[in-house]
């Protein structure tokens, strides 16, 4: 027996790239020397019972069964974390909760019967008592190895909740806003992506999320300014996060 | 007196591991014959094609990518090329040199989790590559710095290494400068020493004896091995033109799986991937990586899907190397993008992601929004022909092997073919049934 906390990674639906940034976590090999990794479907086929100290949870939930295998997650783990845009809420699969499910079932599948599938997409925090919610499409590994150690050592992770703008300022890059004129979400989107979109000369588009308080209409007043037709701006606001409140309650003002 | 009924039993792997996604597998045995196989993937369906519909054609490639974590750029280049063939242009000359090195930095990435992390485990008899590097450490260090190299080209010119942002319609928002570029050819070219003395390393193992009948399909290029373009060709003598494929690659819905289960016209079941990119393009590797495909012992097509490990690291050698080429004949484009004007129409193409070829057709307003969208993920169309493989694992070592052992090597069959699951999820448990 090992006497290292147990670490234990989940899925639901997602697109795997969080789970990759775990693997990518200070490499596996040292990871492995802090924590068993108990369950973790994608690395290796040892499976260890829980309980678990730490669970990592990434994806949505979008059918009955995984409703419930949530519920049983979290009655088998001290700690649950939450990864990513799916699992904090509900990623870009949620576009569905401002659609038509059924409709969407008859797109991709011949036979709609015999797919099973909730009307909507949801965040896990929805379903049961998530202990941090990590944001990102996909999360930074840099943010992640702060929390998982921040969980080790039994302190909060410090992670910042401003706006994008305050590290893309402090970097010096130039504002895509004021000098092309391009819609851009970083004032209302959280930090921690390392502010690539400007640094590439194109408008940030959401993908970690609201910031704290964000003004919310303040940016969709200038990006009207700047010429985003009202189905673009809808469309800005739902991607990757659209059913995160912030942006949802923004985009419904316009549709 | 008639003969006693032989032996049912059932291997059932409830969620299978190192595999991207979810699913399952259930083999039914009776005596040594094989009865069912089903490869199920219970990955829930997140209905990539009729989210699309609506959306802007200039959002497909950041909404694709979020199909796969492990192969975003290939939803990127597969949407990107399609896109632009409605609209006219094609993106070649240095931008295309680019995109073909932001491609090699996924192949290098992709290959390196599967070939180390993924694959390798099975062949030592380990649980992982945690496991693996208690022996192999040497080794698994390698594959982690041949990740790294991978991820550090898709980083520098694609923004970061999971869903890279700076692929547009046209080109990039923003290109590299020469200097820029510069600093990863010493990380690539010590990644490619290692690829190569790996590759060695994998040439000494025990592939188990069994040779697939599938038809191979892949891209064919005439002057390259195959990322980006070409027509669609294979070992029984399939030559399509891309924009043919609907007619030719028929999807139908089975009910074991959210992945739909593709097959060719009148022909059946098919594979796509390395095994089907070496035996058709073998003679267009490099030099350097057709050296050392032959010292690997890969003197030609192989049909063991077992030794697939080999031919993903000779990609790896081949995508570094091409790699290093592309940086080394790069002048920095006067400009980062085309600007390609949206214009109606239906526009198709196909990419070789590190899995098999991936298709995609896009129908377009004028205005450049997306009517409807359809995606052909590589592991759909192979997961028929990863059911048969199933078939003939388990026939050819049911005698052999106690129940345990024969689980794993069912899973391995399966691991052999790198499926990706979050992919295809229009896909794995294994339950091996043995019947008295």
């Amino acid at each position: 027996m090992s006497d290292r906390p147990k670490l234990a990674v989940w899925k639901f639906a997602s697109c795997d790239g969080c789970q990759l940034s775990v693997l990518d976590t200070e490499e596996l090999l040292l990871l492995a020397e802090r924590v068993e990794i108990s369950h973790f479907l994608e690395v290796t086929r040892a499976v260890v019972a829980g309980p678990y100290d730490i669970s990592i949870v990434e994806g949505s939930v979008t059918t009955a069964h995984d409703a419930e295998r949530i519920r049983e997650i979290r009655a088998s783990s001290r700690a649950l974390i939450t990864v990513g845009a799916c699992a904090t809420a509900g990623g870009i699969q949620a576009l569905r909760n401002f659609g038509d499910v059924e409709e969407y079932r008859r797109v991709v599948y011949a036979r709609p019967d015999w797919i099973e599938t909730l009307a909507t997409s949801t965040a896990i925090a929805e379903h049961v008592t998530v202990d941090y919610e990590l944001r990102g499409c996909p999360v930074t590994t840099r943010q992640l190895e702060e929390v998982l150690g921040a969980f080790l050592a039994g302190r909060r992770p410090a992670i910042p909740a401003y706006s994008a703008c305050v590290p893309c300022k402090r970097q010096g890059t130039v504002c895509v806003t004021v000098a092309h004129g391009t819609p851009c979400l970083g004032p209302i989107t959280q930090a921690g992506c390392g502010t690539i979109c400007p640094k590439y000369t194109r408008g940030c588009y959401g993908c970690f999320g609201p910031s704290e308080s964000p003004n919310t209409a303040a940016l969709a007043a200038q990006a009207q300014e700047l010429g985003v037709e009202r189905p673009e701006l809808v469309r800005l606001l739902r991607s990757f996060n659209a059913d995160a409140e912030a942006f949802r309650e923004e985009s419904k003002r316009h549709e | 007196m008639s003969e006693p009924e032989p032996e049912v039993k059932t291997i059932h792997v409830e969620a299978l591991a190192r595999v991207e996604g979810e699913g399952a597998l259930r083999v039914r045995l009776r005596g040594d014959k094989v009865e069912d196989v089903q490869l199920e993937i219970y990955e829930p369906p997140r209905f990539f094609e009729a989210l699309l519909a609506g959306r802007s054609w200039l959002e497909a490639p950041d909404i694709t990518a979020r199909i796969c974590g492990i192969c975003p750029v290939a939803y990127q280049m597969s949407a990107v090329h399609a896109l632009e063939q409605v609209a006219g242009v094609e993106v070649d000359g240095q931008l295309g040199a680019l995109r073909r090195l932001l491609y090699c930095g996924e192949w290098i990435e992709s290959h390196a989790l599967h070939v180390f992390m993924l694959h390798a485990p099975d062949f030592f008899g380990c649980a992982d590559a945690i496991e693996l590097a208690k022996t192999q450490r040497v080794w698994v260090e390698k594959g982690l710095r041949i990740r790294r190299a991978g991820n550090a080209i898709l980083a520098l010119l694609g923004g970061r290494a999971i869903h890279p942002i700076n692929v547009r319609v046209g080109g990039f928002y923003r290109t590299p400068t020469r200097a820029e570029l510069e600093p990863l050819v010493p990380q690539l070219t010590g990644a490619r020493d290692e690829a190569l003395e790996s590759l060695e390393w994998l040439s000494g193992l025990d592939f188990p004896e069994v040779e697939g009948d599938w038809e191979l399909v892949a891209l064919v290029h005439p002057d390259e091995y195959p990322m980006i373009r070409g027509r669609l060709g294979s070992t029984h003598g399939l030559d399509l033109h891309v924009d043919d494929f609907e007619e030719h690659l028929i999807e139908a819905h089975v009910e074991h799986s959210t992945a739909l289960h593709a097959t060719l016209a009148g022909r059946g079941p098919y594979l796509t991937g390395p095994l089907a990119r070496f035996a058709l393009n073998h003679e267009r590797l490099g030099p350097l990586a057709a050296d050392a495909a032959r010292r690997a012992g890969l003197r030609g097509p192989t049909r063991n899907p077992f030794r697939s490990i080999l031919v993903r690291m000779v990609e790896v050698v081949q995508a570094l190397d091409d790699a290093l080429g592309v940086i080394a004949g790069y002048v920095q484009p006067p400009r980062p993008h085309l600007d390609p004007a949206p214009r109606a129409g239906i526009g198709r193409a196909a990419t070789e992601a590190p899995r098999g070829t991936l298709l995609h057709r896009y129908e377009l307003d004028a205005a450049g929004t997306i009517l409807t969208a359809r995606i052909m993920p590589p592991t759909s169309q192979n997961q028929p022909s990863i059911e048969a493989d199933l078939v003939r694992v388990v026939e050819a070592f049911a005698g052999e092997l106690d129940d345990a052992a024969l689980t794993w090597r069912c899973e391995q069959a399966v691991r052999n073919h790198d499926p990706c699951i979050s992919c295809a999820t229009h896909f794995l448990k294994l339950e091996l049934e043995r019947l008295p």
